[in-house]
């Protein structure tokens, strides 16, 4: 999703992150920007049409609680937001409850890949395995296999 | 401008197939026959694997491991490498059950046969278990809460060579440690003369040709440029062996004129719907160090499930959990404590479930869960659940329960809790990587090629990979797929008397070649 797509509902995309994942409401500025940064790059190679139809289901997610509280969504209460979203992720309709949940992963990819919060959650997931948890192994020497050249 | 190339052998695909018959054809190579290899992905270099999720993801895996069904109802994994997804998977490394094979029922197929070529690669490939000082937490509460149920779990032979136990293998092994084509069959390939091109994109098959799409690096992609120079060839070569995945070959001749020459491809498509089910325990266990996946159990007989232990990354892990908000944080925040099983279910053929291609030639996989495997996956998740529980968990997700997360006193509840009704195509995470069928093997009434490859009606076209399978697995299947690509290998050097009989470099080493083959 190029800035310019995104721009126009990016309030609507934060608003939703928030509910999604409480914790991305303490993210600033710049931490945010990069969360919008990894939503776009993910977007960047597929088909336009998927960037077009995330723009519009944010739109949608933004009115249709109009109805219901005479409010849009990003002026509903935390608890109305998740009551909300709850209620589009058991929608009867296959394609509104897809949308949902191509709209979480994309939040999730932008939040979860974040060095600082798989820290935060005790992701230590590292190269050198068990050694860098103090418990070192011998293993053999590993075999060169690739060129470095073309 | 479309470049002219001649070789005598074109494999399109680096992977568990490619890879081994390229690896098969060295010796044809040495003897002067040009074997070329076509791979779409690029040749990373090994201090590119950095485990990192968002670096490594779109790097090693078609649309960065996020290629969905055509309802968006389940997400299918496959790599787009130099080594195929034999760089991503965990390196499990099992024989096919002979019931499966009977049942399959291909003419001149055998168990005893396969067998044999399976160990064959599993030798080449260092299989072998895991010491016990090198198993997990997270992999021995599985096999202590399975022994607590009253089930028996097996340990996963693996491909290891210097595992330091990053638990980083669906990103790559870091350490090289994984014996994949890119560590194996393709180095020795290359050592003999055959020649891989990598970034170079198989638009179409012709007669006698592949025209292939070479790209550019750009700047920000992880990998060595191609080979070749960027643009569009027309490759001649007197045979061709797709090797792209059940999924890039079924495609690649759905989008080809050679399509009307091969009826029934796209069909009998299965993939082991899957789903990653998370425990939450009391205390922190070793879950993201270690080898994830190195013991599993197998119901597929009695129940048509299977139960893998592993361990996912962040964001694939709150991916695959039902719901958002604060009860998905919560179980997030609780990551050092998790414990993480797959539960794949055996699915079945059904004429629904294909592959076809969109109107600019990119596949479509069609699928529907028939009620027959979304029993299979909620009978899966009960048992999961039990284990989870047996073992310590406090609480279990498990998708197909509404709410998602059980208490430890649900355990008598679990069959009424988890169930088919709950089992909510677009809400649930479901995800495959066992991604099989398309060019099925048996009679050329209903199948698309023989049981060595050979695409019925038109042989200098073999196809060597999991395309193959004419019905589900029921096992992790790279093995399997060596030992059909070794069968492919066999079959071209059987027939090269006819379909290499022109090529000029055929002097007395090749004659030697073949007559000792």
């Amino acid at each position: 999703m190029s800035a310019a797509t995104l721009s126009p509902v990016s309030h609507i995309l934060r608003a939703v992150a928030t509910t999604v994942v409480p914790e991305a409401a303490a993210l600033d500025v710049r931490a945010w920007g990069e969360v919008e940064s990894v939503v776009a790059r993910a977007l960047a190679d597929r088909d336009p049409r998927v960037r077009r139809q995330l723009a519009t289901f944010l739109r949608l997610l933004q009115i249709l609680p109009v109805a219901r509280h005479g409010r849009t969504f990003t002026r509903l209460s935390a608890a109305q937001r998740t009551a909300f979203l709850e209620s589009v992720e058991r929608s009867p309709i296959m394609i509104v409850r897809r949308g949902f949940w191509g709209l979480r992963t994309l939040i999730f990819m932008g939040y979860y890949t974040r060095d600082d919060v798989g820290a935060a959650i005790g992701y230590r997931a590292h190269r050198d395995g068990w050694a860098a948890r103090g418990r070192p192994i011998t293993v053999p020497p590993l075999r060169p296999s690739l060129r470095l050249e073309p | 401008m479309i470049v002219d190339r001649d070789y005598d052998v074109v494999i399109v695909g680096s992977g568990a197939g490619g890879g081994t018959v390229a690896q098969e054809l060295g010796a044809l190579a040495r003897a002067g026959v040009r074997v070329l290899v076509v791979e779409q992905g690029p040749r990373l270099r090994d201090d590119e694997f950095t485990g990192r999720e968002l670096e490594m993801a779109p790097a090693l895996y078609e649309e960065g491991g996020g290629f969905l069904t055509a309802d968006g109802a389940m997400t299918l994994a496959f790599g787009r490498v130099y080594g195929g997804s034999t760089v991503v998977y965990t390196g499990t490394s099992l024989i096919a059950p002979e019931r499966v094979i009977q049942r399959w029922r291909v003419a001149g197929l055998t168990h005893g046969d396969l067998e044999r070529r399976s160990r064959k690669y599993m030798a080449q490939n260092n299989v072998h278990n895991l010491p016990p000082e090198l198993i997990n937490d997270n992999n021995r509460l599985f096999v202590e809460g399975c022994r607590r149920v009253g089930y028996d779990a097996h340990q996963f032979p693996l491909n290891l060579k210097g595992c330091r136990g990053s638990s980083l293998c669906n990103l790559g092994c870091p350490n090289a440690a994984k014996q994949g084509t890119h560590r194996v069959q393709l180095p020795n390939a290359e050592a003999s003369g055959v020649e891989v091109v990598t970034r170079a994109e198989a638009l179409e098959v012709g007669d006698r040709t592949v025209t292939v799409r070479v790209s550019q690096r750009r700047l920000t992609d992880k990998g060595l440029p191609s080979e070749w120079a960027p643009g569009t060839y027309c490759i001649h070569a007197r045979v061709i062996v797709l090797a792209g995945g059940s999924i890039g070959t079924s495609a690649l001749i759905l989008r080809s004129p050679i399509k009307r020459a091969i009826p029934h491809v796209g069909a009998k498509f299965t993939c082991h719907p899957a789903h990653i089910l998370v425990a939450e325990h009391e205390h922190p266990i070793t879950n993201d160090v270690g080898h994830p996946k190195s013991f599993y159990l197998d119901r597929a007989e009695e129940e048509r499930f299977v139960l893998e232990t592993c361990m996912y990354f962040p964001f694939i892990t709150a991916k695959n959990m039902t719901g958002f908000g604060a009860g998905h944080s919560q179980l997030m925040r609780a990551f050092s404590r998790l414990q993480m099983i797959l539960v794949l279910a055996c699915d079945r053929t059904t004429p629904s479930n294909r592959i076809t291609v969109n109107s600019a030639g990119r596949p479509v996989v069609h699928y529907t869960f028939t009620d027959e495997t979304i029993e299979a996956m909620v009978r899966a998740t009960r048992a999961a659940s039990r284990i989870f529980f047996a073992a310590g968990a406090v609480r279990v997700h498990a998708p197909s329960a509404d709410p998602p997360l059980l208490e430890r006193h649900d355990v008598d509840r679990i069959d009424t809790l988890i169930h088919a009704r709950h089992f909510q195509p677009g809400r649930i995470s479901v995800s495959a990587a066992h991604l099989m069928g398309g060019c099925a093997m048996g009679q050329s009434h209903d199948a698309v090629t023989d049981s060595f490859g050979r695409v019925h009606g038109v042989p200098w076209l073999r196809v060597a990979d999991a395309s193959l399978f004419p019905d589900a697995l029921e096992i992790n299947p790279y093995v399997t797929i060596m030992a059909l690509a070794d069968r492919v290998a066999e079959g071209i050097k059987d027939d090269a008397g006819t379909l290499l009989e022109s090529v000029p470099a055929l002097g007395e080493p090749l004659r030697r070649e073949l007559s000792a083959h």
